[in-house]
């Protein structure tokens, strides 16, 4: 774990230049994972500086409707884990971004989590996310992944207490995920005045990146956010563009190019710092 | 992870002494959800345990069993059944008395108090049959909490005697249109809804499932169940029982029928899941038959899933049972051997649910007549000295429509 990830890699350069990263989440196999690969591809060339890669999960309660939805339509297609693996062992990690896995712990347990960890690392991933996986339970899961040089990302929520982040810290690497607000995933208007004073909190306690997740959407709300976070993760505003495959006739290569377009502004908003 | 961590080995007997200040029942159990949640369900679990130790609060909570819920029930002498399986002395627990028609009112009672405890205005709740949904909003009305059901789109076509009564009381019933439309998906939107509503919300949940503490919450207030059946038991047939049967969705009547007993070595537990139409994947409810070891609401706990981790479709005649999980106790009983637990498919069900109203004028919740099915086929093989306790867990007037649609009747 001394040695630094890709991930660290990632933030270490963007904080010398006083930059901050623009991290989408994407759901693989949504509609397929050739779309999914070629989203991919595109985020990469819109010069994002990480990836969320969402593997659809049945029951996922850390999520709000939008990537539940998503997650629904992959599985109904007949996504599978290992689709997802092999896919992404397609790429070419020399230009691809850090890609992070988000992933429910009722799959990686089903799979076995050193076995998962080892798929995930032969397939290119450089962590995860397990959203129902608080470090209270965690268990060995931080050192397995450690091991195998990936960072396992803990998540701090707005109702998380103090002696909870002393006991996430322990085990925490790569960056901090902070929810923005209590609830699920999805877009909201305004980003609460609370999470400026938390995420001052934290900066004191950890040189760990700080990435700033759930209800992010536009552009314009990237400012709020400069000189406190480290990072912004957008989900359910870009996961919203893949449900117009299946509802409207929109192709594929249209709404890949769309995501990119947003994808493009949200790198330029969180680069400018001379607006 | 939580089986190479676990300290219990699976062959150590079972013991009333779980779980621990973790959640664990032996490997089972424990909080598998969101960070968001984690503090909400710490300080649950310390204001649980103050109201234990409460004096005033136990005496509010007796009170509100006898005087509203209408506690003790009785411990029924079923004559008839008794004759026509030809063996065993069968006695049927009368949790279909208490108010609202089945056991789930004392739980909500218990947790309904604990959140006026806790301050807290507002309450939600999933349910399947609508029977939890109808004991929450009943106590809801009673305390003046507002009050959200989220129930499957599935079961509110199957139960809607129920989600008129649920309305009536005052409770917003929400569908829940995502995944199957059923229990697990009303579980789903309901840990959601929390996950933004914690600060002035109680999840009253209905089963002994989820993440800690509510597994051992809800057995501990279902388990005047089995504290009243051993009372009665010794007052009337002078011994404990030979054997005791329940059935088991979730497994919240069961395991407060069964709890009170697992020191009682000579009383045989039988646990009985819905059998459905077949034993294929997606045909069946039986979690502890079928299932693999995983995570689902919250919990370590067997799960009916794939091999990719995601959750199986299930299938019961009974809305009730319908359910891929099952309580961590219920795992942990399992794998010590304490509890054996067999299944009971769909038209055996249906088929006990008419031998029991002819035979003893009692109409079975199509969930209890799981637990009624099973010792029809198994009462036969024990002496007429012996006892088996059947948990009547519920009536069955919210069953009717069903049962009738089923024997392709119009009513």
């Amino acid at each position: 774990m001394a040695e630094s990830t890709k991930i660290s890699s990632v933030f270490s350069q963007l904080q010398s230049q006083g930059e901050m990263a623009f991290m989408p989440f994407i759901t693989a196999g949504d509609p397929d994972m050739e779309t999914t690969l070629a989203l991919i591809r595109e985020l990469t060339t819109r010069g994002v500086h990480l990836i969320e890669i969402g593997f659809p999960y049945s029951d996922p309660i850390a999520d709000g409707p939008v990537i539940q939805a998503s997650y629904t339509r992959a599985l109904n297609a007949g996504i599978h884990v290992d689709d997802i693996f092999s896919g992404i062992e397609s790429l070419n990690h020399d230009e691809t971004p850090p890609l992070v896995a988000m992933v429910s712990y009722a799959i990686v347990l089903r799979l076995g989590p050193e076995n998962f960890l080892d798929r995930a690392k032969a397939a290119g991933f450089s962590g995860l996310i397990v959203p129902d996986l608080p470090a209270d339970v965690a268990d060995e899961l931080p050192q397995l992944a450690g091991s195998r040089g990936l960072d396992l990302i803990q998540l701090i929520a707005p109702t998380t207490t103090d002696e909870r982040v002393g006991r996430i810290l322990k085990s925490a690497t790569g960056f901090l995920y902070c929810i923005s607000l209590a609830g699920t995933t999805g877009v909201r208007d305004e980003l609460p005045e609370e999470l400026k004073g938390q995420l001052d909190s934290l900066r004191a306690k950890t040189d760990l990146p700080l990435a700033v997740g759930f209800g992010i959407s536009r552009p314009e709300q990237v400012e709020m956010l400069r000189g406190s976070a480290h990072g912004v993760i957008v989900g359910s505003g870009i996961v919203r563009h893949l449900e117009s495959i299946s509802k409207d006739s929109t192709t594929a290569d249209e709404v890949v190019n769309a995501i990119g377009e947003f994808a493009s502004e949200m790198v330029h908003a969180v680069a400018a710092d001379d607006r | 992870m939580a089986t190479a961590s676990s300290k219990t080995s699976s062959s150590d007997p079972a013991t009333t002494n779980v779980p621990d200040a973790s959640g664990r029942f032996g490997e089972f159990g424990r909080r598998f959800v969101p960070e968001t949640l984690m503090h909400a369900l710490e300080e649950l679990t310390e204001q649980y345990q103050q109201a234990k130790q409460d004096q005033q609060f136990q005496e509010d909570l007796n009170r509100l069993l006898a005087t509203y819920v209408g506690r003790p029930n009785p411990l029924y002498f079923a004559e008839r059944l008794t004759e026509h399986c030809g063996g065993a002395q069968i006695y049927l627990k009368r949790e279909d008395l208490n108010h609202t028609g089945a056991h789930k009112i004392n739980n909500t009672v218990g947790q309904g108090l604990l959140t006026l405890r806790m301050g807290k205005e507002r309450v939600i709740a999933e349910t399947g049959a609508g029977q939890h949904g109808v004991a929450t909003a009943t106590v809801c009305a009673r305390f003046g909490l507002q009050c959200v059901v989220y129930m499957g789109e599935e079961d509110i076509r199957r139960q809607r005697l129920n989600v008129f009564n649920m309305k009536t009381l005052g409770a917003e019933v929400r569908p829940v249109t995502s995944g199957s439309r059923t229990l697990r998906d009303a579980t789903n939107e309901a840990l959601r809804d929390w996950m933004s509503s914690v600060g002035d919300t109680h999840y009253i949940i209905g089963s002994v499932v989820g993440p800690h503490p509510f597994p051992m919450m809800v057995r501990d207030f279902q388990s005047v169940i089995g504290r009243e059946t051993k009372q009665q038991c010794l007052d009337q047939v002078g011994k404990l029982p030979d054997e005791i049967v329940a059935c088991v969705g979730g497994g919240s009547n069961s395991a407060g029928m069964f709890y009170p007993f697992i020191d009682d070595a000579d009383v045989a537990l039988t646990g009985v899941e819905a059998g459905g139409r077949s034993a294929e994947a997606g045909e069946h409810a039986s979690t502890l038959t079928y299932g693999v070891k995983g995570v689902l609401h919250g919990s370590y706990s067997y799960v009916l899933q794939d091999n990719d981790g995601q959750t199986q479709d299930v299938h019961s005649i009974s809305a009730g049972l319908d359910y891929p999980g099952v309580g961590p106790e219920h795992s942990y009983w399992k794998d010590s051997g304490r509890v054996q637990y067999h299944n009971v498919r769909d038209d055996e069900a249906l088929q006990a649910f008419q031998t029991l109203a002819k035979l003893e004028g009692l109409l079975p919740a199509i969930e209890s007549s799981h637990a009624i099915a099973h010792v029809l086929k198994t009462a036969a093989q024990r002496s007429p000295d012996e006892v088996i306790v059947v948990c009547l867990s519920g009536r069955g007037d919210k069953d009717v429509n069903e049962v009738a649609r089923l024997l392709g009747q119009d009513i």
